[in-house]
C-alpha cells in the first residue's frame, strides 16, 4: 500500500462528492473560457465586446433578442451580450482571485504573527481586525470610489479608480476574516506537543512557523479561500452594480445595473449576465462545501 | 542495609558520576488579572527542587497530577525558563544559556512526549519527522545518507524501515511512540527525559514500549529521567525514585528502598494505593486513604506541605518545613515523623513482598 498524504486523502474524499466535482469541472471550464475569451469570440464569430452592431438594433433603435449572429442578443447600444459576458468572466475571476489571494497572504501573515507571538503584537492585530470587521463594506467602497475617482487616484496614485480600488476593498474586507481564523488555528497549534518537540530538537521560530505550523494550515486555507472567492465575486458585482467598479471593461454587475430599466423589453439583457453570476457563485460555493466536508470527514453525512 | 545518605543518593556503592545537578529550582507562573494585567499571584509549579542525576541511571519522578513533575522535566530540558535555581549538565551551568550554545545543548538532552498523537506533526511523513533533528543540526546533509540514518533509527526502535514515507495517522499508538523514541535518539543524546511515555497507551502496548526504552538505555548507555504516575511502571523501570508533592521533592530513594520501606507518609499512602494481584495480600492490606485535595499551588500551606492531609501531622509540621534528609533505611525524606517499619508493613503491600 502506498503512503497517502493527508492532501491525497482529502482529494480521495472530495472525489466521491459528485456535485462538488461537477462544480469543480464547471469552474475549470469557466477559467478556460475566461482565458480564451478572444479565441472563442473569433471561433463563434461574434464581435468584440465594445463594438456596436447597429444592424442588430431594430428600426426604432431597440435591441434584438438572441439570433444566430448574436446568440445572447445585444444591449441597447448594440453591443454583443455573449462577448460581454465572456469578458465579464475574465474581470470577475481576476478580481476575485487576486483579491482573495492577497487577502489570504495578508490574513495568514497577520494571523500567524498574532497567534504565534501573542503578547502586545497579538493585542494590536486583534484590535485592528475588530475595527476592520466593523466597517460597512459597501459604504466604504462607495466612499473610497468617489474619493479616488480622479485620474491620479488615492494614496499617491497607489489606488487607481477601477480594478485596483475593487481589489483594495476586497482585501480590506476579507483579510481580517482570514487573519482571525488563522490566528485561532495557530493559537491552538502552537500548544501542540509536536511544536514543543521541534523546539526541544533545537528548531528556531522560523522553522517552527514554516515547517511545523504552516503545513497544518494548508487545508483550512484552501477551504476558506474557496468560500471567500464566491463572496468576492459577489462583492465585485455589487460594487460594479453601484457604479464603483470598473468602467472601461464589461463586468457582470455593471451589465445588471444597465439592464435594470429594460427587463420588460429585453429579458436577455439581464438574464445572461445574471445567470453567469449565479452559476459561477453557486459552483464556487459547492466546491467550497465539498472541500469542507472532505476536510472534516466526521461531519460528513454519507460515507 | 546501611543508613548512610550516600547510599540513598548514590544508588550504588561505587559512586557514579553526576551527569546533572539541580539546585534550588523554582518555576512560578505569574497570574495576571484586571484591566492592567497586573500580577496578582503565581502558580508555584516547582518550588525549590534539588536533586542529582547519575550517569546511566533511570531516575523516576512520580507524583499526582499537578505536582510539578512535567514542569521540572521541561525546566531540565530548557523548554521553559526557570524562575530561579541552577541546573548543571556535566558540571556546566545551563540554566541561562542561549542561542547557539542552547542549540548545541539540545543534542545532549532529548524528550519523549506523553501523547503520541499530538507529538507527531500529522502533515509530515515519518521519515521527515525522524530526520528533522538532522536537518536542524546540519547532520547527514546527503539525502541518501540521511535516509539511511533514519532507516537505521527506525530499525533500532522496531519499526519497519520501509514505512519511511508513511504518515503518523497510519500507525498505532505504540508505533507512534516508537517514532517519538527514534526522533529523540537521532541526535545521540546522553540524557532522555520521558514524560509519561506510556500513560496514553493500551496496557498491552505499555510493556513493549517500556522494554524498548530499557533495552535502548542499556545498549546506548543513556541516562533516563522517567516521569510517571503508575507506581508499578516506575518500579519496573527506575533505579532511583523521587516523589514530588506540590512542587517539592518529598522523598528520594532507590527503588528498592522506596518500595520496601517508604518513610514519608505521602509515599506510604501512594504505595498503599497500588493494587495487589494476590487476593490474600489484598484482603490483609490496610489501605491508607488520603482525605481532602491537594492544596492550591498558588498558596501552598506553610510548614510541611503535606500536613493538611497527613494523619501523623503535629504542631511542628504546621510551622516548620522539614528538610530532605536521610531517614532510617537510607531514604531521603522531608518529614518530621517518618513512617516506622511496623506502620509500613501494615499499610504497604509491596513491603511484605520484599520482607517475606
Amino acid at each position: 500500500m502506498a503512503a497517502r498524504s493527508p492532501l491525497q486523502l482529502f482529494w480521495r474524499r472530495f472525489r466521491k462528492d459528485k456535485v462538488a466535482l461537477s462544480a469543480l469541472v464547471f469552474i475549470a471550464l469557466l477559467i478556460l473560457v475566461a482565458i480564451f475569451a478572444p479565441v472563442i469570440r473569433s471561433v463563434v464569430g461574434i464581435p468584440d465586446p465594445g463594438e456596436r452592431s447597429t444592424d442588430a438594433l431594430d428600426a426604432f433603435g431597440l435591441p434584438l433578442g438572441p439570433t444566430a449572429a448574436h446568440p445572447f442578443g445585444v444591449d441597447d447600444i448594440g453591443r454583443d451580450i455573449l462577448a460581454r459576458v465572456l469578458d465579464g468572466a475574465r474581470l470577475s475571476l481576476t478580481v476575485a482571485f487576486i483579491g482573495t489571494g492577497l487577502s489570504v497572504l495578508i490574513g495568514v501573515t497577520a494571523g500567524m504573527i498574532a497567534g504565534f507571538y501573542r503578547g502586545w503584537v497579538d493585542t494590536v492585530i486583534a484590535r485592528v481586525i475588530d475595527v476592520l470587521l466593523a466597517f460597512p463594506v459597501l459604504l466604504l467602497g462607495l466612499g473610497l470610489a468617489s474619493a479616488c475617482s480622479t485620474k491620479e487616484g488615492c494614496l499617491g496614485g497607489a489606488l487607481q479608480p477601477g480594478r485596483t480600488i475593487v481589489i483594495f476593498i476586497i482585501v480590506l474586507s476579507t483579510s481580517p476574516y482570514v487573519a482571525r481564523i488563522i490566528r485561532g488555528q495557530v493559537l491552538s497549534l502552537r500548544e501542540k506537543e509536536f511544536v514543543e518537540a521541534a523546539r526541544s530538537l533545537g528548531a528556531g521560530n522560523m522553522r517552527i512557523i514554516f515547517r511545523e505550523i504552516l503545513p497544518n494550515l494548508v487545508a483550512p486555507i484552501i477551504v476558506y479561500a474557496s468560500l471567500f472567492i464566491p463572496a468576492n465575486i459577489l462583492l465585485e458585482a455589487s460594487l460594479s452594480f453601484l457604479g464603483v467598479g470598473v468602467r472601461d471593461q464589461p463586468s457582470w454587475g455593471q451589465m445588471l445595473a444597465d439592464a435594470t430599466g429594460k427587463v420588460d423589453s429585453a429579458w436577455w439583457f439581464m438574464f445572461f449576465p445574471g445567470m453567469a453570476l449565479l452559476l459561477t457563485v453557486l459552483a464556487f460555493n459547492l466546491v467550497g462545501d465539498g472541500m469542507q466536508d472532505a476536510l472534516n470527514p466526521k461531519g460528513n453525512k454519507q460515507r | 542495609m546501611s543508613v548512610s545518605a550516600s547510599e540513598a543518593t548514590g544508588a550504588n556503592p561505587v559512586a557514579r558520576e553526576k551527569i546533572m545537578e539541580v539546585e534550588g529550582l523554582f518555576k512560578h507562573f505569574p497570574i495576571h488579572a484586571g484591566f492592567f494585567r497586573r500580577q496578582v499571584g503565581a502558580v508555584k509549579a516547582v518550588d525549590g527542587v534539588s536533586f542529582d542525576v547519575l550517569r546511566g541511571e533511570t531516575l523516576g519522578l512520580v507524583g499526582e497530577s499537578g505536582c510539578g513533575k512535567s514542569t521540572t522535566a521541561r525546566l531540565l530540558l530548557r523548554l521553559m525558563e526557570p524562575t530561579d535555581g541552577s541546573i548543571k549538565f556535566e558540571g556546566r551551568e545551563i540554566a541561562g544559556v542561549k542561542g547557539n550554545e542552547l542549540k548545541a545543548l539540545r543534542r545532549e538532552m532529548q524528550m519523549i512526549f506523553q501523547d503520541p498523537y499530538s507529538s507527531l506533526n500529522p502533515r509530515k511523513t515519518v521519515g521527515s519527522i525522524i530526520s528533522d533533528p538532522f536537518a536542524i543540526h546540519g547532520m547527514h546533509k546527503d539525502a541518501g545518507e540521511r535516509k539511511k540514518a533514519v532507516q537505521e533509527l527506525m530499525d533500532i526502535v522496531g519499526l519497519n524501515p520501509e514505512h519511511y514515507n508513511r504518515y503518523p495517522h497510519e500507525f498505532s499508538g505504540g508505533q507512534r511512540q516508537r517514532i517519538g523514541v527514534a526522533r529523540a535518539l537521532a541526535l545521540r543524546p546522553k540524557v532522555i527525559v520521558a514524560d509519561e511515555p506510556v500513560s496514553a497507551l493500551d496496557v498491552s502496548i505499555q510493556a513493549q514500549v517500556l522494554n524498548l526504552l530499557r533495552d535502548l538505555q542499556r545498549e546506548l548507555g543513556l541516562t533516563l529521567i522517567f516521569i510517571a504516575h503508575d507506581l508499578s511502571v516506575v518500579r519496573h523501570m527506575c533505579d532511583r525514585v523521587a516523589v514530588m508533592y506540590l512542587g517539592r521533592i518529598v522523598e528520594l530513594a532507590t527503588s528498592d528502598q522506596l518500595y520496601s520501606h517508604p518513610r514519608m507518609p505521602y509515599t506510604g499512602a501512594l504505595m498503599s494505593a497500588v493494587p495487589v494481584a494476590d487476593p490474600r495480600l489484598a484482603a490483609a492490606k490496610k489501605r491508607q486513604v488520603l482525605v481532602g485535595d491537594v492544596p492550591s499551588p498558588t498558596n501552598p500551606p506553610p510548614g510541611c506541605r503535606f500536613h493538611t492531609r497527613c494523619w501523623k501531622a503535629q504542631e511542628v509540621c504546621r510551622n516548620e518545613d522539614p528538610p530532605l534528609v536521610a531517614k532510617d533505611g537510607g531514604n531521603l525524606a522531608a518529614c518530621h515523623f517518618p513512617l516506622s517499619d511496623a506502620e509500613v508493613l501494615e499499610r504497604v503491600p509491596s513491603a511484605r513482598n520484599v520482607n517475606g
